[in-house]
């Protein structure tokens, strides 16, 4: 059996009295696009730095490919980082940038020109040698860091909210570049977001980050479909929670439960609920149309439930009582108390 | 009359001011430079080409009086052995002094560009900043006493036991002397003291503006810290090392005062040109000396420009 790309043993780390990280385990498989999810302050960046060296735990230990990390500084790690803010060197052209790593292992010159070269034409920035950083757009500016950390041929990158800088257009197109990239090289991608659907729509696993410990890892599908916790669920796109008692007259619990909006549909006025389905009605408070769905904002037993059924799909007034109907499967049991 | 008319009229000559302003925005900026501009062009520029035509001019050493008549050979008075020897004694003295500025000033700067945060950042403005508010004659006085031969440094020395190594100091040719007062190690001391702030301030700034997660993307590509240090730190604090060295480099060349309380009785151009301007009278030869620090720090500027130094800016 070979060794994780990255394995955290039981890992902490303090700053004062906050416990940025505590007490993660984890293990990220070689090859794997790997995604760190979770709100600010939850850990995920200290995680990141933790396996370039820049954080040493105070507890626990970290394995990069069955070699134990800790205590070891970022230059004697064969991981390299693309940085949020990209932190290209200003004093040096694309060129140099990118054969930085090159160079101090002692590379020749021409050897080193050739495979910044290489990389750079990896990246679609071929013949950008001679600029310097200060003239690059940010979507460019990402391609340099992503070339300089990928020249030293790392067993791990590590990328911090790659694409947090870039305009919407830009990233779901460095998306897409990002997820061919890592497959046509093979190398094990760690990125740290806070955006849900980057993490969902990029990583092979996804690990969700909240107050310094993971709360789940699993597939996109897995912690979307089959949320462990209250946070996930809500964190995680977004989720009705349903407190045990409702949910244990709706015949699942007593526990708490998380329901999809888009799972819930509407029914026609006295129309039953299938087999297997539970229905409720309540009062239409607000409709917010969002293009291809219309989202709902109904109350019911006194609770508030958000539905997202396809735009157009039935006349929206306002304070009309409405019939929402879904599986009983859509209602996923959570961990924790009821 | 409306009651509109009325508020319209309300700011009088001044709204009209600002309307003019308003509109025409380049007539306030030309406004508000006209002063500084011709104080510039006039009172500094000016001056500045009146002191290098009276380079140009000589004088008659029979009479004593001017010649208003164009020559280079006042300039060539500055390649006489005496005052070459000013020249190369200033220049060196200097670059040495600039030297051993940006050497101590570095550290001092990266720690607290790095490092110090809170009371300690407070504490190193304050013991930068304090020497310059007092005046420079009783600085300069004060080390005269403890550099004297009955002064706080002999004391000390002879209670260490260390005599033999201040007088094997003095007794160096050249930069020795009867006394550290009287010697170049002297001068050189108070120089360095007297201008070190000049050198901390800006070198200090500038690495206040490097990114710490250049350092950390420095480490991440597998360099040392000293491989950090050479490639990024240095390259990137060398416009704030430039700055400092302008600032020590061209204050030494050009002062008189120092060298006359502390040090030998050789001459420094600050001083050769005090002495030919007024006793001896010979404004020609004083005005060539004075182009002497300007031509040496345009130099400078343009070599540092060569070397990039001024890149990152």
């Amino acid at each position: 059996m070979t060794s994780p790309a990255v394995r955290f043993q039981n890992v902490s780390r303090r700053f004062g009295e906050v416990k940025a990280v505590d007490g993660v385990s984890l293990d990220i498989a070689p090859g794997e696009l790997f995604a760190m999810l979770g709100p600010l302050g939850s850990g995920k960046t200290t995680c990141l730095r933790l396996i370039a060296g820049f954080e040493q735990p105070d507890e626990g230990h970290i394995e990069i490919f069955g070699a134990r990390a800790d205590g070891l500084p970022p230059y004697k790690r064969n991981v390299n980082t693309v940085f949020q803010d990209y932190a290209l060197f200003p004093h040096m052209t694309v060129g140099e940038n990118v054969a930085y790593g090159l160079m101090i292992k002692g590379m020749g010159r021409a050897e080193r020109e050739s495979k910044a070269a290489e990389a750079l034409a990896m990246v679609k920035l071929k013949g950008f040698e001679a600029r310097r950083a200060a003239q690059l757009s940010g979507g460019q500016r990402q391609r340099v860091a992503l070339a300089r950390a990928l020249v030293n041929n790392p067993k791990v990158l590590l990328l911090d909210e790659p694409l947090g800088a870039l305009d919407l257009k830009l990233r779901e197109q460095m998306q897409e570049e990002l997820r061919a990239l890592q497959k046509g090289l093979g190398i094990t991608f760690v990125f740290v977001t806070h955006d849900q659907g980057e993490a969902l729509s990029m990583a092979n696993r996804v690990a969700i980050f909240n107050e310094g410990r993971i709360q789940q890892v699993g597939t996109p599908t897995d912690v979307y479909e089959r949320p462990r916790t209250r946070f996930v669920a809500d964190f995680v796109g977004s989720a009705n929670v349903l407190a045990p008692d409702l949910a244990g007259r709706l015949g699942a619990g007593p526990r708490w439960v998380s329901l999809r909006p888009e799972k819930i549909t509407l029914l026609a006025d006295g129309q039953g609920a299938p087999e297997g389905w539970v229905s409720l009605d309540g009062r239409l408070a607000s409709a917010s149309y969002q293009g291809s769905v219309t989202r709902l904002a109904v109350d019911a037993e006194g609770v508030r439930i958000t539905a997202a059924v396809p735009a157009g799909s039935a006349p929206i007034v306002t304070g009309s009582t409405l019939r929402l109907a879904w599986p009983k499967a859509a209602m996923v049991l959570l961990e924790g108390e009821p | 009359m409306s009651t509109r008319a009325a508020a319209g009229r309300q700011g009088g000559v001044g709204e009209a001011i600002s309307d003019v302003f308003f509109a025409r925005p380049g007539l306030l900026t030309l406004l508000l430079l006209l002063p500084p501009l011709l104080w510039i062009g006039v009172v500094y520029i000016g001056s500045l080409i009146a002191l290098l035509l009276q380079s140009f001019y000589s004088l008659d050493d029979f009479s004593g009086l001017v010649v208003h008549d164009f020559t280079l050979s006042t300039y060539g008075q500055l390649l006489e052995e005496a005052n070459v020897g000013i020249i190369v004694r200033t220049v060196a003295m200097s670059a040495l002094v600039t030297l051993a500025c940006a050497l101590i000033a570095f550290p001092i700067a990266y720690y607290a560009a790095r490092y110090a945060k809170g009371w300690k950042k407070a504490l190193f403005y304050l013991a930068v900043m304090m020497p310059l508010w007092s005046s420079y004659l009783v600085k300069v006085y004060a080390w005269k006493l403890i550099l004297a031969k009955e002064g706080i440094l002999t004391w000390i020395a002879s209670g260490l036991g260390m005599t033999w190594l201040l007088e094997g100091l003095l007794a160096l040719p050249v930069i020795g002397g009867p006394s550290l007062s009287f010697s170049y190690i002297g001068t050189f001391l108070v120089f360095v003291y007297v201008w070190i702030p000049y050198m901390i301030l800006p070198i200090q700034a500038a690495l206040e503006r490097v990114p710490a997660n250049l350092i950390e993307a420095s480490a991440d590509l597998g360099a040392e810290p000293s491989q950090t240090f050479w490639h990024v730190i240095y390259p990137l604090a060398l416009p704030g090392i430039v700055a400092g060295s302008i600032f020590t480099f061209s204050l030494t060349l050009g002062d008189y005062i120092i060298p006359q309380i502390v040090g030998n009785s050789r001459l420094m151009i600050g001083q050769a040109v005090y002495t030919l301007q007024g006793t001896a009278g010979n404004i020609p030869l004083a005005a060539a000396f004075t182009v002497v620090p300007m031509v040496i720090m345009g130099f400078y500027l343009w070599m540092a420009k060569r070397m990039g130094a001024f890149d990152v800016l």
